[in-house]
């Protein structure tokens, strides 16, 4: 076995994890609260060290860096289903393995996951049935990550969406059926079109086989022909843009991310929104360059309003989590306009952002829900001058917020500087109004931060507390994550420029 | 030709079981009635066991109308895999509500039967024989519960629409017989290939009489009037059969008659069968939605479900031979997960229905509360109709469709694909009840037999290895296609084909 072979069984192992993890929690009765946390711990932990080795040990250059291979690495490879009526060889394949793109990902998955378990700790109703769904939903986060096969790769994808409906519906708040409803509805709604979409692929390349980076090559040759990319991008793209909150098609987010339990929240807006936009370079721009080339100006556009919209909404709310769901909904058009510059920069940026937003939104959510928990209100009028009471929430808060703002040394900087410098390159006039959205981010964050941590002190407050232990090492963990990629950004933009200067179609 | 009796010992096994089981009674009237239920379960298994035998055969035709193969195989496993599930069910169901039960569980064995005849038929008249022996079955379990006036009203209503449909299909027959002369499936193929033009209008109406005839047996739309009403009056168990062994049956028989002696005049049925698949999807989405009563939400759903499978039927016309076997393999993969998916929850809702007296879906809310595990059993089953991850109904819907997906009908799949989202929305609106809510006051945590615990846990594993893991299966489904398709038949049958397509 080479060593790449080996590391092959890191990432497989990385994968069954969480479905271990469910495994064994199905088996452990329900009363015993302290043990499926210790449980969850203990598999968190294992995800998070496994997801920083794969990040960390990925090749950026020297021999184990293919150009061929598309920059993957540590692949494990297991024929599933083959020669059997439409399927042939190496029809499906259990495929997985990381380029630098997904290697970032999964670090974010890693984190993410592991601040959401410690937020849960004080989780008291239903836990196992909680911690059941949500090793679920990262079992299908890093699931797609990791796919290299068409068919796992929805698998996984689908397989994302199935917890929330009750992870929402049952630990929620907020008009929780609502927003579980629409949420659910909405990303099943999206992936249809992508199931339509995968279809037609599968039918089309007529090769017999879910393989990716054989499809990827049939889109590049022309075996997928480019009426047909141009026919079927949009089915790709408008569905997978359903998850990135793709303007028109954002309005579950606001209303899922209000609702939604703080480690849902943190996994959905941190995590889960990525799969989006990972879709679309997966699924557009590798499968469909010819798709990708004649319909990225709109996708342009349409990020670009998102990330003006979801700013402006941000301005007008008085809801903490609504404030956080339009400013994912502005994040999330910064990465889709990334995406669409189809020059190396702009994409680099735009996975940048990607774990950016994720770690960042996630402290957001997680500072929401320890205060949320305390004052059950999440109405900004009610509060003032909690910078007296919870010193150190305000802290935190402040930092993210700062993050989002795109401060320089926070990892907002880093990822929104290219970004802005992509699309410039391509499209000016819509680099002109991204920082125009970034500095009405700036806007909504410091009027939150006015009302919230300084005005006038109410008594009604007295009462609440700091943050709780778990709370703050999940906390500290993710401005960690922020820091270290705002300041020390080149781990980061080396594994990811390397895999995207190797996706077709892609000008410097 | 021969008489090969051995042909038959797997029905000579069930049908037997079904004479000691309607004696048993006879002899000792107060026999206990579960143990009737344990005995037809274990004439089913044995049933199954003896099919597996003919795994592989190839020549064992008898007569030229009954046919032996890997299809008949397969839907002999099928069938009384449902006998023997549903017996389960019943066996502390029925001990509550009637006196007597040899004949449930006697007729019970005779519509298995039926089922596998309808699928080994080669012939029009042993098709509609073993047809009618399903559906008589069916019609006298129906109405079983006899002080139960739904259960009554379901019957008869039953009986008169299919009586009428039975209609229906002798009439297609009969034009067909008057074009051919032959009510044999090769003669037919071999005849309609060649055929003058004059007959043409008369081939048209007697398919599509046809189609009417098992579109109403399969309770495709706008033939599903029964459906409802007959599901909702049905003791559960039966229930449980009705939407999946006749549905089964079914579309054994369409897959045997439309691969082959209809095939070579696809041009003249394939519109029809798109649009009844469309209108059937649609319509049964639409209508579920609706639904306050559980069995009829199901009566529903399960239309839908037909629909996705007319999309294989629609796909044998259009497509050509290769994208038909392709569609059919995914057509016998997604019964399979389809069977277990329905009978899974048909086990929860008969244990919560021993317990609770419930069968509404309102009557379901704090279900994870009383009975986790059933609640369970439910999500597994209702997430797996709507097609998500992890349960047999993703991956045999994903594989069925692009199984079906030619160049003309990608329109179909996409309606298909729109409308299994559609249905996301009322199974959540159950799990809505199961979870979001606390149980009613009063209600307390109870617990499941061993038999109906074992046999959900056993189906959902089923489920979720399906969906999965499906290789196995598919391939299974692929090896039962093969006799369809003339593949790996010897050569005199090969001929046959040939000249039938």
């Amino acid at each position: 076995m080479t060593f790449d072979e080996a590391q092959g069984y890191v990432v497989l192992a990385t994968l069954i994890a969480p479905l271990a993890a469910m495994l064994i929690l199905f088996f452990v009765p329900g009363e015993q609260k302290t043990a499926v946390r210790y449980i969850s711990l203990f598999f968190a932990t294992l995800m998070l060290g496994a997801s920083v080795y794969i990040f960390v040990a990925y090749q950026f250059e020297g021999p184990a860096f293919s150009v061929e291979g598309h920059g993957i690495q540590m692949e494990f490879k297991r024929a599933w289903v083959e020669n059997t009526a439409f399927l042939g060889p190496g029809g499906i394949t259990l495929r997985l393995g990381v380029d630098g793109i997904s290697a970032l990902l999964v670090l974010l998955t890693g984190v993410v996951a592991f601040a959401g378990t410690l937020v849960s700790w004080k989780l008291d109703y239903r836990t196992k049935d909680f911690f059941l769904l949500f090793w679920m939903l990262v079992a299908g986060v890093y699931g797609t990550f990791f796919s290299l096969d068409l068919f796992f790769w929805f698998f996984f994808y689908e397989l994302a969406v199935v917890p929330l409906y009750l992870l929402i519906g049952v630990w929620g708040s907020t008009r929780k059926e609502y927003g579980a409803m629409k949420l659910t509805l909405m990303l099943v709604g999206g992936s249809a079109l992508v199931w339509i979409g995968i279809f037609a692929v599968f039918n089309e390349a007529g090769l017999g086989t879910f393989d990716m980076p054989t499809l990827w090559a049939a889109g590049a040759n022309g075996t997928l022909s480019p009426e047909f990319q141009k026919t079927f991008f949009p089915f790709m793209v408008i569905g997978c843009g359903v998850l990135a909150a793709l303007w028109p098609l954002h309005t579950w987010s606001p209303d899922g991310h209000m609702s939604a339990p703080t480690a849902v929240s943190m996994v959905h807006a941190g995590v889960l929104m990525k799969l989006g936009a990972f879709g679309i370079i997966r699924l557009g721009i590798q499968l469909m360059p010819d798709g990708a080339d004649y319909w990225m100006p709109a996708l342009m556009v349409l990020g670009t309003v998102g990330a003006v919209y979801g700013a402006v909404a941000a301005l007008t709310q008085r809801d903490f989590k609504l404030i956080s769901g339009y400013s994912s909904v502005s994040h999330m058009g910064y990465v889709l306009m990334g995406l669409a510059t189809m020059n190396s920069i702009g994409i680099t940026g735009a996975v940048l952002q990607m774990f950016s937003h994720g770690v960042m939104t996630a402290l957001v959510f997680l500072l929401i829900g320890a205060l949320y928990d305390q004052a059950h209100t999440r109405d900004l009028k009610d509060f003032g001058g909690i910078g007296k009471v919870m010193p150190m929430w305000v802290v935190f808060y402040s930092i993210a917020g700062l993050a989002n703002v795109g401060l320089p040394a926070l990892s907002g900087f880093t990822a929104e500087f290219h970004i802005f410098v992509g699309t410039f390159k391509t499209y000016p006039l819509f680099g002109g109004l991204a920082i125009f959205a970034a500095a009405l981010a700036a806007a909504y964050m410091l009027r939150m931060f006015a009302i919230v941590f300084f005005g006038p002190f109410n008594p009604r407050w007295s009462s609440l507390k700091d943050m709780t232990p778990h709370e703050y090492m999940a906390g500290a963990l993710l401005i960690g994550s922020m820091v270290v990629m705002g300041v020390w950004w080149a781990p980061f933009t080396d594994r990811v420029a390397a895999t995207v200067t190797l996706l077709p179609g892609m000008t410097s | 030709m021969e008489r090969d009796y051995t042909l038959f010992i797997p029905e000579f096994i069930a049908a037997g079981g079904a004479v000691l089981v309607l004696a048993a009674e006879l002899i000792y009237p107060k026999v206990r009635k579960d143990y009737l239920a344990y005995f037809t379960a274990a004439v089913a298994l044995a049933w199954g066991i003896s099919a597996l035998f003919y795994i592989g055969n190839t020549v064992g035709n008898f007569q030229g109308v009954i046919q032996t193969d890997n299809f008949t195989t397969f839907f002999r496993l099928l069938g009384s895999g449902i006998v023997f599930v549903v017996a389960l069910l019943s066996a502390q169901y029925m001990n509550r509500r009637t006196k007597t039960a040899g004949e449930y569980y006697g007729l019970l064995l005779l519509a298995g039967i039926g089922m596998v005849y309808m699928a080994a038929a080669r012939e029009l008249i042993t098709a509609y024989i073993a047809l009618e022996l399903l559906s008589f079955s069916l019609y006298v379990l129906v109405g079983y519960l006899t002080k139960d006036n739904l259960s009554t009203e379901a019957s008869l209503k039953y009986i008169l629409l299919g009586a009428f449909s039975s209609a229906m299909f002798l009439y297609g027959m009969s034009l067909v017989y008057g074009i051919t002369g032959t009510t044999y499936y090769d003669g037919i193929g071999a005849a309609l290939a060649d055929r003058s033009g004059d007959t043409d209008t008369a081939a048209v109406v007697g398919f599509m009489l046809i189609l009417a005839g098992v579109g109403f047996k399969v309770s495709a739309a706008p033939f599903h009037m029964w459906a409802p009403d007959a599901y909702e009056g049905a003791p559960l168990p039966i229930t449980a059969f009705l939407s999946t062994a006749s549905k089964a049956a079914g579309f054994a028989l369409i897959l045997r008659l439309f691969t082959g002696p209809l095939a070579a005049n696809a041009d003249d049925w394939k519109w029809a069968i798109a649009a009844l698949a469309a209108i059937t999807m649609t319509a049964g989405n639409l209508i579920a939605i609706q639904q306050k009563n559980l069995k009829r939400l199901v009566a529903y759903s399960s239309i839908g479900q037909v629909g996705y499978m007319l999309v294989v039927i629609a796909a044998i016309g259009y497509g050509d031979r290769d994208t038909a076997q392709n569609a059919s393999t995914g057509l016998l993969l997604h019964m399979v997960g389809y069977v277990c998916s329905t009978l899974a929850l048909f086990t929860a809702l008969t244990a919560y229905y021993n317990r609770t007296g419930k069968d509404t879906i309102a009557g379901l809310r704090g279900m994870a509360e009383t009975q986790p595990f059933l609640a369970t059993i439910v999500t597994v089953s209702l997430f797996s109709f709507a097609g998500l991850p992890f349960f047999a109904g993703f991956t045999t819907k994903l594989f069925m469709f692009q199984g079906s997906v030619t160049d003309g009908l990608l329109w179909l799949v996409a309606l298909a694909v729109a409308n299994s989202f559609v249905s996301l929305y009322y199974y959540l609106m159950v799990l809505r009840q199961v979870y979001l809510f606390d149980p009613e006051p009063g209600m307390s945590r109870f617990s499941v037999g061993p038999v109906l615990w074992v046999t959900g846990a056993a189906l959902t594993l089923g489920v979720i290895f399906i969906g999965v893991y499906p290789g196995p299966v598919f391939e299974g489904a692929e090896r039962a296609t093969d006799p369809l398709f003339g593949v790996g038949v010897d050569a005199v049958d090969h001929a046959a084909m040939d000249h039938s397509h």
